[in-house]
């Protein structure tokens, strides 16, 4: 992962002139795809910037949380919240006051999980994801309980009240736009994320995952370091929760159960979490994965529970990271095979 | 004053359950360092068989036939584990957590299923034993007979569980190869095939758990799951791996929890995940965890 010499800054330049025609095809999907295909491409965007911040932590900091339900739900809560209490419909109030709500969330239940790494971090993040949870769903006269929260796409207002849609059959109107909204705020935070995994922070961050003790000789404030990555992650996420919630249109308790934030760890390792774009991929991939699933069969779960038991036995480096080495592989084969010859 | 009897009777019925699920999770955790979170699916899945098995009877057989028809479910649990360990657990011993962990959620996600395409979406119960043995007077109240056998089955568990890994050839063995498993290996023993009993006995505890709350209560889907969190509570607070921290913890998280419902029904849940919350920043190893 070190840029030190010219043929990874090359393959990096690469990588990046790679991510152009992506986006130029991702602007044109709403022109040639329906409202259906463009709508679960813009689930899968907001679930890959959730992924972005949950592989903070375990691709690059080593730590596997079972609870970034948690901060999906802080971001659909807080949002549903102003929605019934202070009827704002602005979407930018939205993510300032949901990502300030992650944001304090993720920082307190920080400074408690960051002491502990491996299964203990893991169960640690998995129960008090689920303090939350159980607020949510027995604390009813608030939160809704069971029957959740509305957040109808009709009361919404993008860009400071440019974009509304009220009125009838705005629900094209309404996936259109909120699509490109999505889009934007995904390549910010793509560019944003790669930006930090390659500053001089995400770089310790990684020492400290390959090695703590040597990490701490070099005087690395490794607990300060750690709380940092987490609470970045927990606002990725949250920010996530907040795009999530206007386009499902209510949010429920289920959004910060814990199998949701095995969801999360699913998308990452299929994509593969030794990649940077892997969690992205993965989460795009399984969102059409799911709705594929769910069309044939109601017998969903067991389909993907039998890919990630494959996926973890066959192909441990998921989706980026097997075609990334089928690549090299190749590449490298084409290279050497000459030299063998003379 | 009776109704403390019956809450205190409540506690160790639900305590009994409890542990019997989190020392099986627990063992599997010390011996073979998994944490399964498919684990809360197996007794789900004791529950349904116990509960298939005994309705399918009734109608044939004497009552007292369908007691010894009760360990069922823990029996084809105890077969699935069997399979599960050589099959999916082996092939990633040497690999990081992360996976281990994976594998175990995606197998919660099959079972789960396999649960819903069998028994479909209606509660199955296994009362006729809860009939069977009638009820017994608490003062001015009444409670179910067959909860006190529950509680009875709980006392065994714990202190057959206790004879088999602190009294037995096989327990020495198991507790060898939880503390160097390549020391154990190097001494002649056959780690494999202790890591396949232990994980069969911790499944065997999760079915048994399963087969016997389900004479009172309902199997429904979603149990599981609901069920496992609970568990992770109980051996976060008694420390994982430990046999005798999953008793401790079983009988603390069930006073606590019927002493809150008692109260403040509402933060039932929050104060357990809180007091495991606690006791991991005070007490990181639980409060019977050896350091890792």
């Amino acid at each position: 992962m070190i840029l030190g010499n010219n043929g990874q800054r090359r393959s990096i330049a690469w990588r990046w002139a790679l991510a152009i025609p992506v986006v130029v095809v991702l602007l044109a999907v709403p022109a040639f795809a329906g409202a259906y295909w463009t709508q679960l491409l813009t689930y899968g965007l907001i679930f890959a910037v959730a992924a972005l911040g949950f592989n903070l932590l375990l691709g690059y900091t080593g730590l596997l949380s079972f609870g970034h339900s948690a901060y999906l739900g802080v971001g659909a809560y807080s949002v549903a919240f102003m929605v019934r209490y202070w009827h704002v419909s602005s979407m930018e109030l939205y993510i300032l006051g949901g990502v300030a709500a992650t944001a304090i969330v993720s920082a307190l239940f920080g400074v408690v999980c960051v002491r502990y790494t491996r299964i203990f971090f893991a169960i640690l993040t998995l129960a008090l994801s689920q303090v939350l949870w159980t607020v949510a769903y027995k604390f009813f006269w608030i939160t809704g309980g069971t029957d959740g929260l509305r957040v109808p796409y009709s009361d919404l207002s993008l860009l400071g009240g440019l974009i509304h849609f009220a009125g009838d059959d705005t629900y094209n109107k309404f996936i259109h736009s909120y699509y490109y909204y999505v889009l934007v705020i995904f390549c910010a935070c793509v560019v944003l994320m790669w930006l930090i995994v390659h500053s001089p922070f995400g770089k310790t961050l990684q020492a400290i995952r390959d090695n703590e003790t040597r990490a701490r000789f070099l005087g690395v404030q490794i607990l300060q370091y750690r709380w940092l990555a987490f609470l970045v992650s927990g606002i990725f996420t949250g920010l996530a929760g907040v795009l999530w919630v206007p386009l499902n249109g209510l949010t429920t308790p289920d959004i910060l159960y814990w199998p949701q934030s095995g969801k999360i760890v699913f998308f990452t390792v299929l994509g593969g979490f030794r990649n940077f774009s892997g969690p992205i991929i993965g989460a795009v991939v399984y969102n059409f994965l799911e709705a594929w699933v769910v069309g044939f069969t109601q017998y969903w779960q067991f389909a993907l529970g039998v890919i990630l038991i494959v996926l973890v036995l066959f192909v441990p480096g998921g989706l980026v990271g097997t075609l990334l080495r089928v690549l090299t592989k190749t590449t490298t084969s084409m290279q050497t095979k000459p030299k063998a010859l003379t | 004053m009776d109704i403390l009897v019956l809450q205190i009777l409540n506690s160790l019925f639900y305590a009994s359950v409890l542990f019997l699920l989190a020392a099986g999770l627990s063992l599997i955790f010390g011996v073979m360092g998994i944490i399964n979170m498919a684990h809360g699916s197996l007794y789900a899945l004791g529950a349904y068989v116990t509960a298939w098995v005994i309705t399918f009877a009734a109608t044939a057989v004497h009552p007292a036939v369908l007691f010894l028809l009760l360990p069922a479910g823990a029996l084809v649990v105890t077969a699935a584990g069997v399979v599960i360990e050589p099959v999916l657990l082996r092939p990633l011993y040497k690999r990081p957590e992360e996976y281990q962990l994976l594998i175990t959620f995606g197998l919660l996600l099959v079972l789960e299923d396999v649960m819903r395409f069998v028994w479909g979406g209606t509660p199955l119960s296994a009362s006729p034993l809860m009939d069977a043995l009638g009820i017994v007077h608490v003062g001015e109240f009444v409670y179910p007979t067959y909860n006190l056998l529950v509680i009875a089955i709980g006392v065994f568990a714990a202190l057959g569980v206790w004879a088999f890994v602190y009294r037995t050839r096989f327990g020495v063995m198991l507790r060898a190869t939880s503390q160097d498993r390549r020391m154990a290996s190097a001494l002649g023993m056959n780690v494999g095939r202790v890591y396949v009993q232990a994980f069969g006995l911790g499944c065997f505890m999760a079915g048994l758990g399963g087969a016997i709350v389900v004479p009172s209560q309902a199997a429904v889907l979603g149990m599981g799951v609901e069920v496992l969190v609970l568990a992770f509570v109980v051996v976060v607070i008694g420390g994982l791996g430990s046999l005798e921290g999953a008793l401790v913890g079983a009988l603390i998280v069930s006073f606590v929890r019927t002493g809150v419902i008692q109260f403040y029904e509402e933060l039932e849940l929050a104060v357990l995940y809180l007091i495991a919350a606690a006791v991991l920043l005070v007490r990181p190893t639980g409060l019977f965890g050896r350091p890792q």
